[in-house]
């Protein structure tokens, strides 16, 4: 099954898949940052392979230069039992991805998670607020240069 | 009066915009209420917090509100070994730590690689199943408390009591169980247990059947829950629902059958669905669920062989206690594996396990190093939580409570 899809994608979209990588079994497709949503898109609505669920969408610091943060989407085949990974790399300066709220409408708390605590910003995305930390916060807090202590008085308290 | 013409609107307004309300509303008090549930109501399952906007007692609309359970568990996560993450996994849903513990470290085995031994497998099984029972046990309880039968929840926390037992002979813990370990299992399972598991299979079914008697013909919890909190099949998948909630709604999607783990494979068991997608199919799902993981339990006890419970792999898996202490090898690597860590490869593995609320599943990103460099918990609960505005648009005030139960969420998990 893996190597149908990674065919289908390369067949379909040979500009906007960078690489590909096996790992226990685990398919993940690297995708061009701008081209994520066509190429979910086409995942979902192929009738054979059929991407229709949304399992997980988060953000990772890799905390190098190029291409900071990764963004996944863990989406599933109903009909395949099939799980398949997609990455874009994301600039630290450069720090926006194309929403796939139109696509899967599950990804919306996901992306809003995944603002808050990486700091990856969704454009399109219909109500991107915090989802854990107070909306006044100016930290992402799994950045990397965050420390595991927090910093102190960076909460603000109540008004009186 | 109309609510917008009040003299004390303004103050209303104020106290919704308070420095800690991060919710815009549009519209503001036209003719509609706001009404903010939680984070403390009792209803609500823990520290959820629900903005509702009431038109007279019609829900128009929602926001749900998270992060007051928010710990950190990822940041943890990052900063501790694979193996003292365990115990943290306990208190992510705590009303089925066994099967957190089962969930994290298969993903770290699916990560290094290791075999774990048919007999680890099936002890695993068993406790994922207790799991799920008495998860499910507390969700029909607590449903029916919130719709006003409270004698159910007495019950069902009986039944519930008798495994949390078990659990204290198993792993010498009755909730932050942390019994799995990388690679095999805290402790063996014991005669006394499958004594214990025994007689509780065997008073099971009649005490399902006594809860059942108290809900099945009682009209007014019928009334309560018959098509209230309903979300179609195809809004149910494009929100990634899981679980009890996903098959509740038609769609037979159970992780146990399609992606199989341990060794579900060998047992025979039905996966429950329902077409009707409401709080009252919910509950039939998790109820008949429950008595399907007795049938698994049974066969498990039954097919489960003798042998060792610890992968053989010294650089991976803890040594044994007594052999620390009288052998060299052992002793050294206990030293690395508590200091150091585990050499993983570098690579990133997703696991998903079905748990009592739905796909739990956890994203492991390795740099080679004793410390994952990203966890990612993928919550069941807060992803079911997000259908909630969709299941309550149009109820009326009293169904919240219904919904809210029948979507059975844990804040601690949710929240992470």
């Amino acid at each position: 099954m893996n190597d149908v899809i990674v065919q289908k994608l390369k067949e379909k979209f040979p500009e906007s898949i960078d690489a590909t990588n096996n790992f226990r079994g685990d398919l993940t497709v690297q995708v061009k940052k701008n081209d994520i949503v066509k190429v979910g898109e086409f995942l979902k609505n192929d009738p054979e392979l059929s991407f229709d669920l949304i399992v997980d969408l988060l953000g990772v610091d890799m905390y190098r230069p190029e291409g900071r943060f990764e963004v996944v989407y863990n989406i599933y085949s109903i009909k395949n039992s099939k799980y398949v990974r997609l990455k874009v790399l994301v600039d630290e300066d450069d720090c926006e991805v194309p929403t796939v709220t139109d696509i899967w409408p599950g990804a919306n708390w996901h992306e809003r998670e995944t603002f808050d605590m990486i700091g990856v910003k969704f454009t399109g995305h219909p109500d991107l607020r915090r989802m854990y930390m107070p909306e006044e916060y100016e930290y992402h807090p799994l950045r990397k240069d965050f420390p595991l202590m927090g910093i102190p008085d960076s909460i603000p308290l109540p008004r009186k | 009066m109309l609510v917008a013409d009040h003299p004390k609107k303004s103050q209303i307004l104020q106290a919704l915009e308070d420095a800690d309300t991060t919710v815009t509303i549009e519209d503001p008090l036209e003719n509609t209420m706001v009404l903010n549930m939680g984070p403390q109501h009792p209803a609500t399952h823990g520290v959820l917090r629900v903005l509702v906007k009431l038109d007279g007692e019609t829900v128009v609309n929602s926001v749900p509100e998270l992060g007051y359970l928010h710990r950190g568990y990822e940041k943890i996560g990052e900063n501790s070994t694979y193996h003292e993450f365990i115990p943290h996994t306990d208190r992510l849903d705590y009303l089925s730590p066994l099967s957190n513990n089962v969930g994290y470290v298969l993903a770290v085995e699916k990560l290094i690689g290791v075999d774990v031994p048919v007999r680890a497998q099936y002890i695993r099984v068993l406790i994922c199943e207790m799991a799920r029972v008495a998860s499910h046990l507390v969700a029909v309880g607590s449903m029916a408390m919130d719709v006003g039968a409270l004698t159910v929840l007495l019950w069902t926390f009986r039944e519930r009591e008798k495994l949390m037992d078990i659990y204290d002979v198993l792993c010498g813990a009755r909730f932050t169980t942390s019994y799995t370990r990388i690679g095999g299992l805290q402790q063996d399972w014991t005669d006394t247990c499958t004594a214990m598991l025994t007689k509780f299979l065997d008073e099971f079914d009649e005490s399902l059947k006594e809860v059942g008697g108290l809900l099945f013909t009682n009209k007014i919890f019928i009334d309560r829950c018959e098509d209230v909190g309903y979300i179609s099949r195809e809004q149910c998948i494009a929100l990634g629902m899981s679980g009890p909630i996903l098959r509740a709604s038609g769609v037979p999607r159970d992780l146990r059958r399609d992606n199989p783990y341990l060794v579900y494979n060998d047992l025979d068991f039905d996966v429950i669905t329902a077409q009707e997608s409401d709080s009252l199919a919910r509950f039939y799902v998790r109820f008949s669920e429950a008595r399907e993981s007795a049938k698994i339990l049974r066969q498990a006890l039954q097919n489960m062989p003798q042998g060792p419970i610890h992968a053989d792999e010294t650089k991976k898996v803890l040594p044994r206690k007594d052999r620390i202490y009288t052998k060299m090898e052992e002793l050294i690597h206990d030293f690395m594996l508590i200091n150091l860590g585990i050499d993983p490869p570098v690579g990133e593995v997703y696991q998903g396990i079905e748990s009592s609320k739905g796909e739990l599943g956890f994203y492991l990103v390795s740099d080679g190093t004793g410390h994952p460099w990203r966890l990612k918990i993928r919550s069941p609960s807060m992803v079911n939580l997000s259908a909630l505005p969709v299941m309550i648009k149009g109820a009326m005030i009293s169904d919240i409570v219904a919904i809210i139960g029948s979507i059975d969420p844990v804040m601690g998990e949710a929240d992470k």
